[in-house]
């Protein structure tokens, strides 16, 4: 058995026969006698190459659809490119070259350019480049390409795959591929994505596999050629396994994320761009729990202006249709850093000058993406959420300067929208403040990471304390707690989009507490659902301690903290919650409006 | 001559497609139309040298064009930036 290691695109096992693609070689003569007769031939050939090219999109079109297809498209108009064109007419006029050695070498030039950008997409480019000059000396030197036909399934091994030839792939014969070029904005990459089929790229491959039995072990990015018995039936079962579960996960698109006992808890993405939004809808997400905006910024060179961030917002708002879309507002400092920004060094950045402390203080930056949000409002359900809070006096505030972006945009007749206001809970002091504090928004987003970070005290970049670290810390699982209890005591909605939203081993927990949303990435939205689909609370009034019992006895009682709210409940022991009704009523039915 | 200003807020920025768009897009007019972005300037019919200039989110670009019908031109090309880009 050889194994090789690659580079996964997708977590999936493929089974079968390999089929190597070999790319032929072709001797290609440099010079050329009569420029005239080359440059006939190119045309030619040219002519010949898009008209391929167009029965390609055709067929793209119909089995992968238009937006999939548009690469050809774009393949052809590369061909009628001016500067390509000329590239490989002046080789042949003035340098006596063939045209295919012209085309080759236009193509290498151009597919270099491409290649040395500092940006992933267009380096991606240079595969097509190649592909189209690929394509035309092919039609030179009178070499075919693609793959012949095969009547049983196989997974493809190959150099490189151009999208020519992965179109011309029989798809309902393809186990997978394996490549050793290629990048994950790849077409090859995409395809992978695309047909949910696992795939390997950066792989090294032999042409000695071919028709040999394999094994694509995308969990672990390897393949095994000519595994061994007992290999084979591990992984097939393995395999067997996937599709069930997938089969399963497809079938929970549009069920409710209710337990077997009626309680029900809303299920939303985090996105970090706008592109993931197509995850978020793939995956039945009931909207979107938390949109870290600050990519605008870290993607920008300079401060990005109202109506780019405006332009953003709103596509994300449109595209989510009324569903709801919870934006973060600025979130940087600490990890995040924009030069521009010009944020000094800091000691201690983590305890620094970052998120609302930074917009609470440079308040035209704030104002902008107020407005921004604020406008993109009128085309869908937008809440709006600041980050970092400490204390009742910075919500104050930036509602004071939300109001005021709102009164400007109406004197200026701009269209706004309603927004709901909220808050992220990642400071221990949040969470002692819960009661004020919810007396403020409408609603409290837990934001894990940073609470369990400034609750420990622990830098979760140092392996060093990871034996000290507890993602199941019962003093941060107490202060979620607090935080669903205060919330709901006034008519708070509270929901987690830290990494703990996503921790199955907690969703019964959550539950428990009353917790409204949960927001995790795109991927892990039905993966969830099912989890909530399974479960029963039967016992939901049961008081039963949501936290790890045990951890109750080794500590004194936290001391009552110095707030109005006398409900400092001994740890430990929920009392029996007389705010059920509000939890029953999830938020779609909280109408209240505190910002107004 | 016409010009004016923009500024990208499509994730990816000015990729194969929409530069395929633009290519197609100014066939008909007449008008030369450039497109600068910093100190690179690059004629907006020609798709390879637009997709090199490596336009991204967030970038501000120049779009001027000259000719009989420029307005028209113009206005056209306008338009698809701010739908589009």
């Amino acid at each position: 058995m050889i194994t090789a290691t690659g580079k996964s695109i997708l977590k999936g096992i493929a089974i079968g026969k390999i089929r190597f693609l070999a790319k032929k070689q072709v001797e290609i003569k440099e010079n050329a006698a009569d420029a005239a007769a080359e440059l006939k031939r190119f045309e030619d050939a040219k002519a010949l190459a898009i008209e391929q090219l167009q029965g390609l999109y055709d067929k793209a079109v119909v089995e992968a659809g238009e937006e999939h297809a548009a690469i050809f498209d774009i393949h052809m108009m590369m061909l009628d490119d001016d500067d390509y064109n000329e590239s490989i007419s002046d080789l042949i006029n003035s340098e006596g070259k063939t045209a295919e050695y012209a085309v080759k070498t236009t193509g290498e030039n151009f597919a270099e350019m491409f290649a040395t950008m500092d940006d992933e997409y267009m380096k991606a480019r240079a595969a097509d480049v190649r592909d189209i000059s690929g394509r035309v000396v092919n039609i030179l030197t009178g070499a075919d390409t693609g793959p012949a036909d095969s009547d049983e399934p196989f997974i493809i091994v190959a150099e490189d795959l151009a999208p020519s030839e992965t179109v011309q792939l029989d798809k309902s014969k393809l186990l997978g591929f394996v490549t050793r070029l290629g990048s994950t904005n790849s077409h090859t990459a995409i395809l992978a994505r695309n047909m949910n089929i696992p795939a390997l790229i950066g792989t090294e491959i032999s042409e000695e596999w071919d028709g040999k039995m394999a094994i694509i072990d995308g969990y672990n990015s390897c393949i095994y050629i000519e595994p061994e018995e007992e290999l084979l039936k591990t992984l097939d079962e393995k395999r067997v396994h996937d599709l069930e579960q997938r089969a399963m996960l497809q079938q929970l698109k549009g069920q409710p994320n209710v337990t077997l006992d009626g309680t029900e808890i809303n299920v939303y993405a985090n996105i970090g761009n706008v592109s993931d939004v197509g995850m978020v809808l793939e995956n039945d997400a009931g909207g979107i729990g938390l949109f870290r905006s600050e990519f605008i910024y870290l993607n920008s060179k300079t401060f990005p202006t109202e109506d780019e961030q405006f332009g953003i917002y709103k596509k994300v708002a449109e595209a989510m249709a009324g569903k709801k879309v919870i934006i973060r507002t600025l979130d940087i400092g600490a990890d995040k850093q924009a030069d521009y920004f010009n944020l000094p060094k800091e000691e201690n950045p983590a305890l620094g000058y970052r998120a609302i402390r930074i917009c609470l203080m440079q308040r035209d930056i704030f104002k902008t993406q107020i407005r921004a949000i604020l406008r993109a409002a009128a085309f869908g359900k937008v809440s709006i959420m600041f980050p970092m809070i400490i204390s009742v006096s910075e919500v104050k505030d930036a509602k004071a300067i939300l109001e005021e972006c709102r009164q400007e945009l109406i004197a200026e007749g701009k269209e706004i929208g309603d927004v709901e206001i909220g808050i992220m809970i990642e400071t221990p002091a949040a969470v002692m403040l819960a009661d004020e504090l919810a007396e403020e928004v409408e609603f409290f987003s837990i934001g894990t990471n940073d609470l369990t970070q400034y609750t420990l005290a622990i830098d979760r970049q140092n392996p060093k304390l990871d034996p000290f670290y507890d993602s199941h810390h019962p003093a941060v699982l107490r202060l979620i707690e607090k935080t669903v209890q205060a919330g709901h005591r006034h008519n708070c909605w509270v929901g987690i989009c830290g990494e703990l939203g996503a921790d199955t081993t907690l969703t019964e927990t959550f539950l428990r507490m009353g917790m409204d949303e949960l927001s995790v990435n795109p991927g892990s939205v039905l993966g969830l659902r099912k989890v909530i689909r399974e479960l029963d609370l039967g016992t939901a009034k049961e008081p039963e301690p949501p936290v790890p019992a045990k951890a109750t006895e080794e500590e004194p009682p936290a001391p009552a903290e110095a707030t109005e709210e006398p409900a400092a409940v001994p740890e430990g022991t929920p009392e029996p919650e007389p705010e059920k009704p509000i939890k029953k009523s999830r938020f779609s039915l909280f109408g209240k409006n505190k910002n107004k | 001559m016409k010009e004016f200003s923009y500024t990208i807020t499509d994730s990816v920025g000015i990729h194969a497609r929409p530069a395929g768009v633009l290519v197609k897009l100014i066939k008909p007019f007449a008008s030369k139309c450039t497109i600068t972005k910093g100190d690179k300037t690059e004629e907006l019919g020609k798709l390879m040298k637009v997709m090199g200039m490596g336009i991204k989110c967030g970038d501000t670009v120049v779009i001027k064009v000259e000719g009989s019908d420029e307005a028209a031109a113009a206005e056209t090309i306008e338009n698809f930036f701010k739908e589009n880009l």
